[in-house]
């Protein structure tokens, strides 16, 4: 039968953890649904379960230089209403499931799910999020792309646990996300898009685009996205069919139960053109 | 097994049951609560919404690990309240009930957005009952019922 713990002490987790037995519930909300049994009775899951929820050390939201650090185990409505949460994750937020699920689910249980269609693993990846990771007498700090290596696969071994995550603040101010799903609200998406940018004058000085839903993993080309910083909004106008034709092999969704290929490829590719246009034309 | 405890519409319970037991089913089949039904069972439809530390939440997705040491607020105890006789009257007055099936989890929603904002905009009940499925009403009667509840509970919100 399966073994479920509720630890006392951060340290206590750790301990459990370097067993190499345990899954940590963090919310639970993803967890629960796919493990998901007959009515009126309990998940099915295949190992012990460690609850982080009540663990002090990772509920904390502190601002460290320009840097905030989220805990492992803070939930979704806490980070929208915290004043220092980026705008564009903001944005992200409010059409993030419904307020009954934002009130348990957990920035790092998101990340640790690593969904392709996980919203906010969008937004980790614009502002250069970097995850602590931390196992017993062990600590590594990641860039989160190399955190998330596919779908449902991270590089997250069972004795690890993600203590925080650090966001960089004060990044871009002028910020553009579109979420595409079924209805508004608690969808999960077919495609979404995230995009940070600043202008200085007419001038380009900063771009990031996020694609999510639409390849095994969240799609950012950084490289890319240095050929157009520098650019008039004039010149960013005459390289959309370039941008265009640079992504449109990045691009590579699949057919599933909320959408299919050809959908999720012309929405991409609209989406981006709708930004360049926005913000050049 | 885990022995958890917790506060249940202000009276303190203790049981022993595996720590990822659904709390819903916790409610419903050990504690006799039946208010809070099991719609979609995966976090969509809100019919099992209950308040855990004055949160919102659904709790056929929320193992009962999570509640351990928490006061929970089912319906069956909101019935107690004024608030509750407010937002009764409103839905009673706007037909905002029909099956039946989701009003204890609309009125819990209704609870949550009225609690952080007395007056709240249209838009802003909307958004407040975006984890709501009510598939009878086509949710206007709901939106005016609170609308209502919210302009005669002046003093209780």
């Amino acid at each position: 039968m399966v073994k479920n713990v509720i630890p006392s002490s951060y340290q206590e987790a750790l301990k459990i953890l370097a067993s190499g037995k345990y899954r940590i519930i963090n919310g639970g909300t993803d967890m629960m649904v796919r493990h998901r049994n007959w009515a009126e009775t309990p998940p099915k899951f295949k190992q012990d379960i460690l609850h982080i929820h009540n663990l002090s050390e990772l509920n904390d939201i502190s601002e460290e230089e320009d840097i905030l650090r989220i805990g492992g185990a803070v939930t979704l409505d806490r980070l929208l209403a915290h004043p220092k949460t980026p705008g564009v994750m903001k944005e992200c937020l409010r059409l993030f499931a419904s307020p009954a699920i934002r009130n348990v689910a957990t920035l790092a249980g998101n990340l640790a799910n690593a969904s392709p269609a996980g919203d906010l693993i969008l937004i980790l990846y614009l502002l250069d999020a970097r995850i602590v990771i931390e196992s017993l007498g062990e600590k590594k700090i990641l860039p989160v792309d190399k955190v998330v290596t596919g779908p449902s696969k991270t590089v997250l071994m069972p004795e690890e646990i993600i203590k925080a995550i650090d966001i960089p603040i004060g990044v871009a101010k002028q910020t553009y996300f579109v979420k595409v799903g079924g209805r508004r609200a608690d969808a999960i998406s077919k495609v979404s898009f995230a995009a940070v940018y600043s202008f200085d004058s007419d001038v380009l000085k900063d771009i990031r685009m996020t694609l999510g839903a639409v390849n095994v993993t969240v799609i950012r080309d950084k490289a890319f996205e240095q050929t157009l910083i520098g650019l008039s909004k004039k010149a960013l106008m005459t390289r959309k069919p370039d941008i265009l034709k640079h992504y449109e092999p990045l691009i590579r969704p699949i057919d599933d139960q909320r959408s299919n290929k050809r959908y999720r490829k012309r929405v991409a590719l609209n989406l981006i053109g709708d930004f360049i246009t926005r913000i050049g034309g | 097994m885990n022995e958890i405890t917790f506060t249940l519409n202000g009276k303190k319970v203790t049981l022993s049951a595996r720590g990822d037991t659904r709390f819903l089913d916790i409610l419903r089949k050990e504690l006799g609560l039946t208010g809070p039904k099991e719609g979609c069972g995966e976090g969509e439809c809100g019919a099992c919404a209950v308040f855990v530390d004055d949160r919102l939440v659904n709790s056929c997705i929320l193992p009962l690990a999570a509640v351990s040491g928490s006061k929970v607020l089912t319906i069956e105890g909101y019935r107690q309240t004024k608030r509750y006789e407010i937002l009764e009257t409103a839905f009673l007055k706007e037909g905002a009930t029909q099956c039946g099936i989701c009003t204890p989890g609309m009125i819990m929603a209704a609870q949550n957005i009225l609690s952080q904002n007395a007056h709240p905009s249209e838009e802003e009940i909307r958004e407040g009952l975006s984890g709501n499925l009510c598939r009878c009403t086509g949710y206007n009667m709901i939106v005016k019922a609170i609308r209502r509840a919210s302009k005669s509970g002046d003093g209780p919100w």
